[in-house]
């Protein structure tokens, strides 16, 4: 069994910039910065579209679904107490080139393989809601509904 | 991508290493970085065949305020002052070209005149702080709290994605997918570094390794293992760029700058780079390609980065060695890259064997082959020819630069 990741989370201060992606996961969905001219998804969030130099950007919300692009089972103690925990850049389906570092929660090394759908989950510690995913089995199945 | 300026000769050509040096390298030295700086310093100053009064420009990796535990090493200013320079030109920083840029900078600088002289350095002293200080973890169980944390580390920390080897694993776990690389394979690079660690005095690691050693290590992060990962250590290295006019003056071959990469075309930045598979190396090996004549068949030696050994994988492609995906394949049994090989790699036994000298110890060793100078370990070509072309690459992920070095000026 691996651990759904360290043994301690270090956690990302809620400045203005970033506390949509931050807490977005308090109502259950993950939300990314997107342009409202272009509708480019913007990660990590800026104050301009890097593809159309608009600034009219906010935060949307987008289904949860990605991929794993690739992933590492970590077995060192960087972080002291820590059982081995699985990272991964997992792609989000709305736009594969942004992706997210996160644990994979929910699986085991084993059963872990690239191109795997996987599902956003949260992990709530003091004011964040971390995206961490989990295996999702209706797109494993082609029954789910989403892209 | 076309060069900027199709047609000029590339200015770094105009610039030259008249001289380099070393300080003691160890795990545990225990002297200052500053001390360990000087030592190189007038080593470098010496084998240029120089004097302290020549040097008229300063150069360095990381700079000011790059962070602590032996990582930075002294600034511009502690070395300026300590060795009583007069500069016409100084420069200092992390940010550019891999840890290079202090030597590509100071190549700028000579070819536009701003200094005839520069000394350039890099010092690290992480052996001793881990063994001073512990190794250290993060967060540990001190008491007050936990800082939080902003900027690119917020989207991994929270993860456990804490370190370079957890992001270098995941290259190195796509590339297992995408082209069949084996740990078998990666472990050739670990092997032969160490193999040439053997004939480098100042090497840290020298006793052989076999690929079941290498098999056998404890896991670090999937799939790299403890020798897939570099050794801190204490050390300065340094080198003198100059102008190429004073090539015929010196008493050993002056070692041209035939061309540098500097490019960085992708997202500057780890998880966003577009080709997971090579990130910044792509970018910097093309760039580099693109202003000079010289081809990869012409490099007799590569000294390319292994901070991880995947990282030398990612070069091997990025610098054209190989075709895309290939790398596992040439490195396959190691013969090519051995020093009697195809391209003999990371002579000195690179930074898995010799010690993190953080990019330095590999522009270091290019110029000991060029010169001819490596002794036991000096790279023969064919009918006892000595190396006359070296690639040199640093950095690894989004971070990357790289330069083709000459036998003398062309």
């Amino acid at each position: 069994m691996v651990a759904n990741g360290p043994m301690l989370r270090l956690l990302p201060r809620l400045s203005d910039d970033v506390a949509f992606f931050w807490t977005s996961g308090a109502e259950d969905v993950l939300r990314l910065q997107r342009c409202h001219a272009c509708g480019f998804l913007i990660h990590p969030p800026g104050p301009v579209c890097p593809c159309c130099l608009s600034r009219d950007l906010g935060p949307h919300e987008v289904s949860g679904r990605g991929h794993v692009e690739t992933y590492t089972v970590n077995h060192q103690q960087w972080i002291p107490g820590s059982e081995p925990y699985i990272i991964a850049w997992v792609s989000i389906d709305e736009q594969p080139d942004v992706r997210l570092t996160a644990n994979l929660v929910g699986v085991e090394p084993d059963d872990v393989h690239i191109g795997m759908p996987v599902r956003v989950v949260f992990e709530h510690v003091e004011d964040v809601w971390l995206p961490l995913f989990t295996p999702d089995d209706e797109a494993a199945t082609g029954s789910g509904s989403g892209s | 991508m076309t060069p900027p300026h199709p047609g000029q000769e590339p200015l770094e050509r105009r610039a030259i290493i008249s001289g380099i040096g070393q300080s003691d390298v160890g795990r545990r030295l225990g002297r200052s970085d500053l001390d360990l700086t000087v030592e190189a310093a007038l080593a470098a100053i010496t084998d240029a065949g120089l004097r302290r009064d020549d040097i008229d420009g300063l150069s360095t990796y990381p700079g000011m305020g790059a962070g602590t535990g032996g990582f930075a090493g002294p600034t511009s200013p502690e070395v300026q002052d300590a060795l009583g320079l007069s500069l016409n030109w100084h420069d200092g920083g992390g940010e550019g070209a891999g840890q290079m840029r202090a030597v590509i900078s100071a190549v700028l600088a000579v070819a536009a005149g701003l200094a005839r002289h520069v000394l350039v350095y890099r010092t690290v002293t992480e052996g001793t702080a881990q063994g001073t200080g512990g190794r250290q973890g993060i967060g540990g169980t001190g008491g007050g709290g936990v800082p939080r944390f902003g900027g690119f580390m917020q989207w991994s920390l929270p993860f456990g994605a804490v370190s370079a080897a957890n992001w270098l694993a995941m290259v190195a776990q796509r590339r297992m997918h995408d082209f069949g690389l084996t740990r078998e394979q990666m472990g050739q690079i670990a092997i032969n570094n160490r193999r040439n660690a053997g004939l480098n005095p100042k090497a840290i690691y020298r006793d052989p390794m076999t690929m079941e050693d290498y098999l056998a290590a404890r896991m670090i992060t999937t799939p790299l293992c403890l020798f897939d990962c570099d050794a801190p250590c204490d050390g300065s290295t340094t080198v003198i760029v100059s102008h190429r006019d004073v090539a015929n003056d010196l008493d050993h071959p002056a070692v041209g700058v035939n061309a540098v990469g500097t490019a960085l075309r992708g997202r500057p930045s780890w998880d966003q780079f577009d080709d997971i598979t090579s990130m910044a190396a792509r970018d910097a090996g093309a760039s580099m390609w693109e202003r000079t004549e010289l081809t990869p068949a012409d490099v007799d030696t590569a000294q390319l980065y292994d901070g991880f050994s995947i990282l030398s994988i990612v070069w091997l492609e990025a610098l054209g060695f190989c075709g895309r995906g290939e790398s596992g394949a040439f490195i396959e049994g190691g013969a090519n890259i051995a020093r009697d090989g195809l391209l003999p790699l990371n002579t000195a036994g690179g930074q898995l064997s010799g010690g993190r000298l953080h990019g330095f110890g590999l522009i270091h060793e290019a110029c000991v082959q060029l010169r001819g100078e490596g002794g036991e370990r000096q790279v023969e070509r064919a009918r006892g020819r000595l190396p006359e072309v070296a690639a040199v690459a640093n950095g690894g992920g989004p971070i990357a630069g790289t330069m083709l070095l000459t036998r003398g000026v062309r």
